[in-house]
C-alpha cells in the first residue's frame, strides 16, 4: 500500500514523460509517487508546442515509437478531458524550389514503406489545404497523422486521470538514491526526507544526466536551446502544423550551431506559435536576436499575413537529446530497480505515451509496445 | 475652484477637429489621445472581449495593459491611450481579437 | 546608415522620467555621448506627464509637484548633445557580441532593440548600440482583482491620473479612488482639483502605520510635506477618507454605477456586514507600483525582494546592476519617488563616466549622493512595508471574478490548476490556465496571480522572465539585419518639445537594414 514514505515506483519528473509513465504505471495497478523539483509541466514540457509529429521522422526506431504514440494519443484524448486540446489537424511539409520537393519526395517514399500516411500536395493545391501560404512553393506533403496538444494540460491531465494511485509530491529535489546490499534500487532521498519503492523511474528530462549520476551510471543527456515566437490571439489562420522542408534535416543534425526552420501553427488559444531553432549553448537563457530574426524571416516568408501581426513573447526551451538523438528508455541494467525515460530531444510530448507504457510494462513483466532495445539506456557506456 | 482639468491648467488648445466612434461624431483636440478624446465623449469602452464579449476601454492609461485596444482606420490592436488622435480618424469598436477577416 | 558619429554611444539611457533624464544630463554634462529613448513623445515620464504641447496648457505645473525640478532638467536637456529617441518602445537589450548583430564577437558593446513607428503594424525596429546602458524603466502600476474590475468605468488609478495630466480628460463626473498606497492621495487631489467628485478615497492599509516608522519620516521632510498638501487639498474638496477598506464590489452592467465599499480587518480580509454601498461613475484603484524590470531580469540581474511582495533590481552602492556594464536608477530599484530617481539617474551617470572616460569620478560629490539617496530609499522602504497587501485580500474574491483581464481567466480556474491540476508557481499557474498569457504578459494579473500560487506561503515568487518588454511586429522582428544600426535619422525634424536632438519616427521609406 501507498504509505507517506513508499510506493510501488517512484517517477522522477512531472513533465509529460513522467506523467505518461505515471498513468500508465497506475493504470497496471501499481502506487506511483511523481516528485518534481518544481511544478507539473515545469521544464521542456512547459516550452513545447505539443507536437504530435510522424511527418519529421525518418524511417527507424524513433517512428515506430512515435507510430506507437500518435495511437496512443488518439485514445487518450477520449479518455481526457477536452481541455488538452487533442487535435488530429495533421502537418503539411512544403518545400520552396523542385530540388527541395525531390528531396521530399523522396523522403515521404521511406516513410511510406514504415506505413506513414502520406500525400503529395502539387502547388497549386498547397492554398486549398493552406490559404495563407505564399505564392511560388513548388508544393508539399500532407501528413494526416500529425496532431497537436497543449503539452502543460496534457501532463496535468495524465497526471489527474491516474486517479488516487498517483501521487504528486511538487517541489521536492531528488538529492541521492536509496540503494540496498547489492546496489539495488530502494528509493530516492529528498531535502523533505526519505521516499521508498524498489523502482525509480528517470523522467527528469534534460537533467535525466545529474539522476543518473545520482545512480553512478552515465547517460549524456545534453540540454539543445530552442526559441518559440508565440503571436498575439488571432482567428485560426494556419490550420495544420506547416514547417519548410529543411526542419527535417536540422532536427536530424548534430551542428552545435544555430538553425532555423520555421514550423507555424494555430493554437485553439488563438496565438500562433512560430518554432523551432536549434542550438547547442548549454543552458544560456539570454536572448538571441539572429535567432528570433531568422524565424520571424521564415515564418513570414511562409504565410506573408504574419507580417503585420505582433510577437507577444518568446520561450525558450532546453531539448534533452542524446548523442544518437535517440531517447533512453527502459531498465538499467547497471543498477536494478532504474529504468530511464527520457533524452526525448523536442519530440517529448509526441512520445510519451508509447514510452509511458513501455515503462509500466516493464515494471509489471508485460510484453513491451514495441521493441525498445534501441533505446537501451546503457548504450553509451564503454562497458555496454 | 477650476471645473474642468483643461481650466485647471489653463489649456488654450488649437481648434478641436472630428473623429467618429461607430460613426457617431465624437469632438478631439490637437494632442489628445483616441483614448483621451473618447474619454471626453463620455465613452468608456470600445471593445469586447474574446472569450465573453464583454466591453473594455482604456485601464491603465500608459500602454501596459493593451486593455484599450482599439481598430483605428480598419487596423485592429492599437492602444488607443497611445495613438494621437488625427482629423477624420475612424474609431470603430473591436470585436475580440479584431482580426476575424483573417480566419480560414 | 549609423545613427550619428556618436554611434556606439558611451551611453543609452532608456526611460525619460525622472531617473533617466537626469541621468542623461548628468551623463553628457560629464562628457558622455548619450542616447536616450522613452516610449513617450515628451520626456518626463509618467510623474512629469504633461499636456502635448498643442493642448497648449499655461500652468500645467497646476497637475504636478515639483514641476520646477522637472523644468531644469528639461532646460539641461535642451542644452546637451544628448540624442532624444521619443517614441521608441524598447523590447530588449543584448549583449552585442553575436555574429552580424552586436557588431563583432565579444566587442562587448549593448545593443538596446526598439521599435517606433505609429502603434501596431506600423512600427519599425531600431537598434541603438552602447557601452553602458542606464534602466530607468520606473513602474507599473500593482492592480489586485475584485468582484466587477471588468467594468468600463473601472481605471487604474494611476491610469486616470496619466489621462487626466497628458489628456486632460476624466472618466467620470463622480469617481470613488481606492486600493493602498501613497498615489491614492495624489490622485484623488488631482481628480478633485480637476473638477471631478470624489466620494471616497478607500485605503486598505491604515496611514498610522507611518508612525511605525518615526525616523525615516523625520529625515523626509519633503514627503511629510507632500502628505500634507494632498491632505490639504482633500480637506478642501470635502474628500472622505476611508482606512482600513476596500472596494469589494462593482455595481452595474455597462458601466459603473456604484461600488461596496467593506472594512477590512488587519489581514485585509472583508468583514461581514460592514459593506456599505456608494454611488459614483467611475473607479480609480490601485495598488501601490511594480518596478518595470523585465529588460534587466531577461538579462539576468539579481533581484531583491521588497517588504510590499514586489521586486526590484538589486544594485550595488553605485547603482549598477550584478551585470557588469548596466545600471538602473529610479523605481526600477525600487520605488521611491522623483526626488530619488534624479539623485539615482545622477548618480548612474557619475558612475558610468568614470568607467567609460577611465577617470575616477569627484569623490565627494559621490558621496554626497549617496548619503541623501540611503536616506530616501530608507524612507521608501518603510513606506512599502506599511501598503503590503494583507494575506486576505484573496477573500474579496468569488470563483467567477476574472483575475487576468486579457485571457478573462478566472479564480475559480486559478484555484483548480493549483489545487488539482499541479500548478505552484505563478509559471505553472500560467501554463495550465493561460493567465498572464495575454496581450499584457501578466502585468496587470501577475502579482495577484503570484500570490495565488503561493497560497500565502514565504516562497517569494522570483522575478518573471519576459523576454519582450513590448510586443514586437514579426515584421519589425524579420527586419533585424544588418551590422549597422538600421535607425532611420531626420536631423532637424518635428520635436515635440525642446530636449536635446530629436529623432522623430520617419516615415514608410526609412526602410530598416539599409545601413
Amino acid at each position: 500500500m501507498l504509505t507517506r514514505n513508499s510506493a510501488d515506483v517512484i517517477v522522477v519528473g512531472a513533465g509529460v514523460v513522467g506523467a505518461a509513465c505515471a498513468y500508465y504505471a497506475a493504470r497496471s495497478g501499481l502506487r506511483v509517487a511523481v516528485l518534481d523539483r518544481g511544478s507539473v509541466a515545469g521544464g521542456t514540457t512547459g516550452a513545447g508546442e505539443g507536437n504530435l509529429l510522424v511527418s519529421d521522422k525518418e524511417p527507424g526506431p524513433e517512428l515506430e515509437l512515435s507510430k506507437v504514440s500518435a495511437e496512443l494519443w488518439r485514445k487518450l484524448s477520449e479518455e481526457l478531458p477536452p481541455d488538452i486540446e487533442y487535435e488530429p489537424k495533421g502537418g503539411l511539409v512544403v518545400a520552396s524550389d523542385e530540388a527541395g520537393m525531390a528531396a521530399l519526395r523522396d523522403f515521404a517514399s521511406g516513410q511510406r514503406r514504415a506505413g506513414v500516411t502520406a500525400q503529395e500536395v502539387p502547388a497549386d493545391r498547397l492554398r486549398e489545404l493552406e490559404p495563407h501560404l505564399a505564392a511560388g512553393l513548388a508544393g508539399g506533403f500532407h501528413y494526416p497523422q500529425d496532431a497537436q496538444v497543449m503539452p502543460a494540460l496534457a501532463a496535468a491531465h495524465l497526471l489527474r486521470a491516474g486517479g488516487d494511485r498517483v501521487r504528486l509530491r511538487l517541489g521536492e529535489e531528488v538529492t541521492g538514491l536509496l540503494t540496498g546490499a547489492s546496489g539495488e534500487i530502494r528509493g530516492v532521498r529528498t531535502a523533505v526526507g526519505e521516499l521508498h519503492a524498489p523502482y525509480v523511474v528517470n523522467a527528469a528530462g534534460t537533467w535525466g544526466g545529474e539522476i543518473a549520476r545520482l545512480a553512478h551510471v552515465a547517460l549524456p543527456v545534453r540540454p539543445r536551446r530552442g526559441f518559440v515566437l508565440v503571436t498575439e490571439p488571432l482567428p485560426r489562420v494556419v490550420r495544420r502544423k506547416v514547417y519548410a522542408a529543411d526542419y527535417v534535416a536540422d532536427v536530424a543534425s548534430g551542428s552545435a550551431a544555430l538553425q532555423t526552420s520555421a514550423v507555424v501553427e494555430g493554437t485553439p488559444a488563438g496565438p500562433v506559435l512560430i518554432g523551432a531553432s536549434r542550438e547547442r549553448v548549454g543552458y544560456d537563457r539570454t536572448l538571441s536576436p539572429e535567432a528570433l530574426r531568422r524565424l520571424a524571416a521564415q515564418a513570414t516568408a511562409l504565410f506573408p499575413v504574419l507580417a503585420g501581426i505582433r510577437a507577444m513573447r518568446t520561450y525558450i526551451g532546453f531539448r534533452p537529446y542524446l548523442p544518437d538523438h535517440l531517447p533512453a528508455i527502459g531498465p538499467d541494467p547497471r543498477v536494478p530497480g532504474l529504468l530511464h525515460a527520457c533524452g526525448h530531444e523536442g519530440a517529448g510530448i509526441g512520445l510519451a505515451p508509447a514510452t509511458g507504457l513501455a515503462i509500466a510494462r516493464s515494471l509489471t513483466g508485460g510484453e513491451p509496445p514495441l521493441d525498445i532495445a534501441p533505446f537501451r539506456p546503457e548504450r553509451f557506456s564503454p562497458a555496454a | 475652484m477650476a471645473r474642468t482639468p483643461a481650466e485647471l491648467v489653463g489649456a488654450q488648445p488649437g481648434p478641436p477637429f472630428r473623429i467618429t466612434f461607430d460613426g457617431r461624431p465624437v469632438t478631439a483636440l490637437p494632442g489628445q489621445s483616441v483614448a483621451a478624446a473618447l474619454w471626453g465623449a463620455g465613452i468608456l469602452a470600445w471593445r469586447t472581449t474574446r472569450v465573453g464579449g464583454r466591453p473594455r476601454g482604456a485601464f491603465c492609461g500608459i500602454g501596459q495593459c493593451y486593455d484599450c485596444l482599439a481598430t483605428i482606420n480598419g487596423e485592429p490592436n492599437r492602444r488607443a491611450c497611445l495613438v494621437p488622435a488625427r482629423p477624420g480618424d475612424a474609431i470603430t469598436t473591436q470585436e475580440g481579437h479584431g482580426r476575424a477577416a483573417l480566419g480560414v | 546608415m549609423p545613427l550619428s558619429a556618436s554611434e556606439p554611444y558611451d551611453l543609452a539611457v532608456i526611460g525619460a522620467g525622472s531617473a533617466g533624464l537626469a541621468g542623461a544630463v548628468a551623463g553628457s554634462e560629464l562628457g558622455l555621448s548619450v542616447a536616450l529613448l522613452d516610449t513617450s513623445a515628451q520626456t518626463g515620464g509618467q510623474f512629469y506627464r504633461a499636456p502635448a504641447p498643442t493642448l497648449g496648457a499655461v500652468r500645467p505645473e497646476a497637475l504636478h509637484h515639483d514641476w520646477s525640478a522637472y523644468t531644469d532638467l528639461r532646460r539641461r536637456l535642451a542644452r546637451s548633445d544628448v540624442r532624444h529617441l521619443p517614441g521608441h518602445h524598447v523590447w530588449s537589450v543584448t549583449k552585442g557580441d553575436e555574429e552580424g548583430v552586436g557588431g563583432g564577437a565579444g566587442d562587448g558593446l549593448w545593443a538596446v532593440h526598439a521599435v517606433t513607428g505609429a502603434d501596431g503594424s506600423g512600427e519599425r525596429p531600431v537598434r541603438v548600440r552602447a557601452r553602458a546602458v542606464l534602466l530607468a524603466t520606473g513602474a507599473y502600476e500593482r492592480q489586485l482583482p475584485f468582484p466587477g474590475w471588468m467594468l468600463p468605468g473601472v481605471v487604474g488609478a494611476g491610469g486616470a491620473q496619466a489621462m487626466l495630466k497628458s489628456g486632460l480628460v476624466l472618466p467620470g463626473r463622480h469617481v470613488v479612488v481606492a486600493g493602498s498606497g501613497p498615489l491614492l492621495l495624489a490622485v484623488a487631489s488631482s481628480l478633485a482639483a480637476a473638477g471631478a467628485r470624489v466620494p471616497a478615497v478607500v485605503e486598505a492599509s491604515g496611514y498610522l502605520r507611518y508612525a511605525r516608522y518615526p525616523r525615516a519620516l523625520a529625515t523626509n521632510p519633503h514627503k511629510a510635506a507632500e502628505a500634507l498638501i494632498h491632505g490639504a487639498a482633500l480637506l478642501r474638496h470635502r474628500v472622505r477618507v476611508r482606512v482600513r477598506s476596500a472596494v469589494t464590489e462593482v455595481h452595474g452592467t455597462d458601466r459603473v454605477e456604484a461600488v461596496t465599499v467593506t472594512r477590512l480587518d488587519r489581514d485585509w480580509r472583508p468583514v461581514r456586514g460592514t459593506g456599505r454601498r456608494i454611488a459614483c461613475d467611475a473607479l480609480a484603484v490601485g495598488h501601490g507600483l511594480v518596478p518595470q524590470i523585465e529588460l534587466a531580469t531577461a538579462l539576468g540581474c539579481a533581484t531583491r525582494p521588497l517588504s510590499d511582495g514586489t521586486r526590484a533590481l538589486a544594485l550595488d552602492g553605485l547603482q549598477e546592476t550584478s551585470v557588469r556594464g548596466l545600471w538602473a536608477a529610479g523605481e526600477t530599484g525600487g520605488v521611491g519617488g522623483a526626488q530619488l530617481a534624479r539623485l539615482e539617474g545622477e548618480l548612474a551617470a557619475v558612475t558610468v563616466a568614470a568607467r567609460v572616460l577611465g577617470r575616477p569620478a569627484h569623490g565627494g560629490r559621490v558621496r554626497e549622493l549617496r548619503r541623501r539617496r540611503d536616506r530616501m530609499r530608507a524612507f521608501a522602504d518603510a513606506m512599502a512595508a506599511v501598503h503590503a497587501p494583507g494575506r486576505g485580500w484573496p477573500r474579496w474574491l468569488t470563483d467567477d471574478t476574472d483575475v487576468c483581464r486579457c485571457e478573462e481567466v478566472t479564480a475559480g480556474r486559478i484555484r483548480e490548476a493549483i489545487e488539482d491540476l499541479g500548478a505552484r508557481d505563478a509559471r505553472s499557474v500560467k501554463l495550465l490556465t493561460r493567465a498572464g498569457m495575454g496581450w499584457c504578459q501578466g502585468r496587470m494579473c501577475g502579482s495577484a496571480v503570484a500570490c495565488l500560487a503561493t497560497r500565502g506561503h514565504t516562497a517569494e515568487p522570483p522575478a518573471e522572465r519576459r523576454p519582450f518588454a513590448t510586443p514586437v511586429p514579426l515584421s519589425a522582428l524579420a527586419a533585424l539585419d544588418g551590422p549597422a544600426a538600421p535607425l532611420a535619422t531626420e536631423p532637424g525634424g518635428p520635436a515635440d518639445e525642446p530636449g536635446g536632438r530629436t529623432t522623430t519616427a520617419s516615415g514608410p521609406d526609412a526602410s530598416p537594414g539599409d545601413g
